[in-house]
């Protein structure tokens, strides 16, 4: 659609749109993101919110940022160094610019960059009138007074046509990579639909800034990245806490059952509960408590009355959820117990992601308490493992905790959107009228307990955090007893390992090196050792989902390994967790708490090493 | 099951005995929980629900050990968590019947925060607080109802806390109904809780119940055959408030707003003079006065001291849930899974 002086083909390319809290970069990323789907190509995003909600202007810590990454390939992560960063001011700038690939472009509104902006952003000289950025490709562009040159008779008021300059930097972006502006257009009308004069405004400046990149010689050439080879289907984009949401429901949908959602708000798993109460359309109960302890207890109880329950959490929260936890697995109730991890401890980093939770999750309950855990590894794949933590409640009848992370929670990929007939049916021991029912007699397979819900005639019996006798569930203080139900207690968390699928491993079955890797850590540790793979390295991976039991052939593929290294966002958990589980292998770690992913380049480098080391 | 009525087979009437269960009770002999276990079986035999929709629901406590005796749907929970616990059950399964137990620790020390946000939230549910103003199943501390001064295991030199009065929490927290009895009394106990019962919303019962190893007497001017008459006023809705041996003592308002006891027939003071009890009033200052009257300086009220329509938190959503699906054009999870924003790859 554009004469182009001369295109660079990329297999990839990631851009970072940064600017002050009220700049729009979330809106401007999600509208590059959707247009290069649209397009095509594979993406992954993921926003970087300032922690305070109204920092001041014009700082550092006010800056919002939101990357994306693109390519003609599978894409695993939004990217670890962008090709191109949009700072809209000296703050953006200066917290961005190390993110920044070296010669990348930058593209700067220069209008921005006044003494009082820079001296807020704590620069002592103007970096753009330096050397400072020589290395770079940077294109200045006087956003602010061109977006208003263009809307001066446009009949807006001076702040409504400010809000229109992230279009201008839009525009110039899609001329970049010869994107069309159809889908932002339409957007544009959508969203302003009540407003004709922002509509007119906001594509105004969306096409000014597209032909000032067009026209200025700052732009010596364009990227092209051709659409990915992708899997035919209907798709949209989707976080991983919206997916999470909508796992669980589907999992209720399944299960043929009301959900119920208690839940008191908490950083970075609010989204979840939120998604949920939107959806009263699907009959979503959801119950904000007055803490996560109520959160917790609200779910029980919606549990023994006959709803698959879930409550969603982080790491705080799911401290306080503990003393509620042991009661579920006492009861043997069906539950799902969601956190999205964050930076701790006490409150920590919140808006930054860990996988420190993990032991919490493991052990953290009084007594021996042990329920299933599991863990999502992407944005869209939230959706199938929340899916599965519902499946493994209800089937096995106990509470599940499903692990997810900030960095997923937060990201957005696009998803291939199953029909839910693909989605298997969730038959839950469900005790029916009439029948011989013993609160704690048990069936073979998965020794899980029926459930007989209030309501049904004939099947009234008490349940308690009590310890049961065994069969029949009255209060039992026997000694042998205790160590009976123990002993069921732990087999019966066994035995979801026959109930779920086995480890894959992404390579060859034998290797120098085995990455091993959970949850969120699951794009950057698959893109650097596919990179690896592709310079003939002798490396494969093993990524977990299931983590509590551990996939049946665990022991089966460390075995094949002569090096495994366990990389996790934490000091060591997994690797803790594992060692105590296999003594004859030796463990490698590679971990990280800086609330931030690792990136593809640190791992690689890492994994060199091992690869080296003889 | 033998006291059912075999020829009304579709009303089949239960007695307490059916809501009797075969577990051992382990209360102390003298405990007042057992009294007020009677009164509710008695009340639910009184009752139009099916026994297998009741769910009784419980914390932790001695009073907690309540639902072990019930043949009912039973759950005995964790210290302090059973309000919420309850909530959710309600919400799950509008159709129930929660009765929930509780004690004043249990209640007002570490499920406070629940308490007062079921009532808040006015939740259908009878929430049963036995208060014996003792920690008894940890074996006599003080707790959030003991008076100041009262020396138990924690407090050798005497408790200096002050101490919360149930109903005026209740009260801030926006209760609709509220009423008192006493663990002796199964009749009077019995008629609340069905009064409770029938309430839409969240109804509470406070029980004065006496602990016999570690708190006893602590409500004895009120339940002593000696002096109870002079110290129990049985509210009435539309009654005036007599009470008295000779039934000629009566509550008048006094002139600097607070309540005053007088004797008919003395002072030139008649029955009429006497203040008629209105509990379906939905301004709470009256209930307030009467739920906080101490002995010995008043009688304590007794009965129903608060009774106010409401819609419940049940009602309501199930009611907007059936609003939004009335509009939504999202019917099943298909729909939603190919809603908004989506493109074909092909
Ligand atoms: C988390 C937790 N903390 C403390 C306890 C110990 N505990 C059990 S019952 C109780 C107090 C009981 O008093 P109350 O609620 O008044 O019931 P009562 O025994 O008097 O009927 C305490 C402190 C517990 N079971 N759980
Ligand atoms: S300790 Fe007190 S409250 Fe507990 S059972 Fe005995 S008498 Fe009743
Ligand atoms: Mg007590």
């Amino acid at each position: 659609m554009s004469q182009k002086t001369k295109v660079i083909e990329r297999e990839e390319v990631v851009i970072r749109f940064s600017g002050d809290s009220g700049d729009g970069m979330q809106l401007t990323g999600t509208q590059f993101s959707d247009t290069s789907a649209l397009f095509g190509n594979d993406v992954a995003t993921f926003p970087d919110y300032p922690a305070e909600i109204r920092a001041p202007q014009g700082t550092v810590g006010g800056v919002s940022g939101f990357q994306l990454h693109f390519g003609h390939q599978e894409i695993y992560t939004p990217g670890d160094y962008a090709d191109v960063l949009v700072a809209m001011n000296p703050a953006a700038l200066k917290s961005n610019l190390k993110w920044v690939k070296p010669s990348g472009t930058i593209i700067v509104n220069e209008d921005s960059f006044t003494d009082k902006n820079l001296e807020k952003a704590g620069y002592e000289s103007d970096p753009l009138l330096d050397d400072k950025l020589a290395d770079y490709n940077l294109i200045k562009a006087k956003v602010t007074s061109l977006t208003r040159e263009c809307l001066k008779d446009s009949g807006l008021d001076q702040k409504s046509i400010l809000r229109c300059k992230n279009m201008f930097t839009l525009g110039m972006v899609y001329w970049m990579f010869d994107r069309p502006l159809a889908h932002s257009e339409e957007f544009i009308e959508k969203k302003f639909k009540k407003y004709p004069l922002v509509v007119d405004g906001n594509k105004k400046v969306l096409k000014a800034g597209y032909n000032f990149a067009k026209t200025i010689e700052a732009l010596p050439y364009n990227y092209s990245v051709a659409p990915a080879k992708i899997r035919k289907g209907t798709y949209r984009n989707i976080t991983g806490n919206k997916a999470t949401a909508w796992g669980l429901m589907a999992a209720a949908e399944r299960a043929n059952l009301e959900l119920f959602c208690g839940s008191y708000p908490i950083t970075p798993a609010t989204e979840i509960l939120q998604e949920l109460a939107v959806r009263k359309d699907l009959g979503v109960k959801t119950f904000q408590a007055e803490d996560e302890i109520a959160g917790i207890c609200t779910a029980i109880g919606a549990s023994f009355a006959g709803d698959f329950a879930v409550t969603t959490t982080s790491g705080p929260g799911l401290a306080l959820k503990t003393e509620a936890a042991g009661l579920a697995v006492m009861t043997e109730l069906p539950l799902v117990i969601v956190n999205v991890q964050r930076g701790g401890p006490s409150t920590g980093l919140p808006t930054k992601t860990e996988q420190a939770d993990l032991l919490q999750a493991i052990h953290g309950r009084s007594g021996e308490c042990p329920m299933p855990v599991i863990a999502a590894s992407t944005p869209s794949d939230c959706f199938h493992y929340a899916f599965e933590a519902g499946r493994i409640a209800l089937e096995h009848m106990t509470p599940v905790i499903l692990l997810t992370d900030g960095f997923i929670a937060n990201g957005a990929e696009p998803w291939r959107i199953p029909a839910m007939s693909d989605l298997p049916e969730i038959i839950a021991p469900i005790a029916k009228e009439g029948d011989d029912f013993i609160p704690y007699a048990r069936e073979d397979k998965r020794l899980s307990r029926r459930w007989a819900i209030p309501g049904t005639k004939g099947l009234e019996h008490r349940i308690g955090g009590l310890e049961k006798m065994d069969g029949d569930g009255t209060v039992s203080y026997v000694p042998e007893n205790h160590q009976v139900m123990s002993n069921i207690r732990k087999k019966r968390v066994e035995l979801v390992a026959n109930n779920i699928p086995e480890l894959k491993v992404k390579g060859n079955d034998e290797a120098d090196v085995l990455v091993v890797g959970w949850g969120g850590t699951y794009g950057h540790l698959t893109t650097a050792v596919r990179e690896l793979q592709k310079e003939e390295k002798s490396i494969s991976l093993a990524h977990f989902n299931y983590i509590f039991p551990l996939p049946k052939n665990t022991t089966e593929v460390f075995g094949r390994y002569k090096k495994v290294i366990v990389c996790e966002l934490n000091d060591g958990q997994f690797a803790e967790y594992l060692r105590s589980s296999f003594q004859d292998i030796k463990f490698e770690q590679h971990n990280k708490l800086m609330g931030l992913p690792f990136t593809v380049v640190e791992l690689k480098e890492r994994f060199n090493q091992l690869l080296e080391d003889k | 099951m033998a006291d059912t009525v075999l020829n009304a087979p579709n009303i089949k009437k239960l007695s307490a005995k059916d809501f009797r269960s075969d577990q051992e009770n382990r209360w102390c002999p003298g405990c007042g929980d057992h009294g007020i276990l009677n009164s509710v079986q008695k009340a639910m035999a009184e009752m139009e629900y099916k026994k297998e929709d009741y769910a009784v629901i419980s914390g932790i406590g001695c009073s907690s050990r309540f639902p072990y005796y019930m043949d009912t749907y039973g759950f005995h929970t964790i210290h302090g968590r059973a309000a919420a616990i309850a909530s959710g059950a309600k919400c799950a399964n509008p159709n129930l019947e929660v009765i929930q137990i509780s004690g004043d620790g249990d209640a007002l020390a570490i499920g406070g925060n629940h308490f007062i946000h079921a009532v808040r939230r006015n939740i259908d549910m009878t929430i049963i607080l036995f208060n014996n103003e003792i920690y008894g199943l940890t074996k006599g501390q003080y707790s959030p109802t003991s008076n100041q001064g009262m020396v138990t295991k924690t407090s050798p030199f005497g408790s200096i806390e002050e101490p919360f009065r149930p109903a005026q929490l209740a009260l801030g927290a926006q209760s609709k109904f509220y009423a008192r009895s006493i663990d002796t009394s199964i009749k009077l106990t019995a008629a609340v809780v069905q009064a409770a019962s029938a309430h839409k919303g969240t109804s509470i019962v406070e029980v004065l119940q006496n602990c016999v190893i570690y708190n006893d007497g602590a409500h004895a001017l009120v339940t002593d055959k000696a002096t109870k008459e002079e110290y129990q006023l049985i509210l009435e809705h539309d009654k005036p408030m007599i009470f008295g041996k000779e039934r000629n003592k009566g509550l008048i308002m006094g002139s600097n707003g607070k309540l005053v006891v007088v004797t008919i027939s003395e002072h030139g003071i008649t029955e009429g003079d006497v203040l008629v009890h209105d509990a379906h009033t939905e301004d709470p200052h009256m209930h307030w006065l009467l739920s906080s009257m101490l002995a010995p300086e008043y009688p304590v009220a007794l009965g129903v001291i608060r009774d106010v329509d409401s819609t419940s938190y049940d009602e309501k959503m199930v009611q907007q849930i059936e609003d939004i699906k009335a509009i939504s054009s999202i019917k099943s999870m298909d729909d939603l899974l190919n809603s908004g924003d989506t493109w074909v790859v092909d």
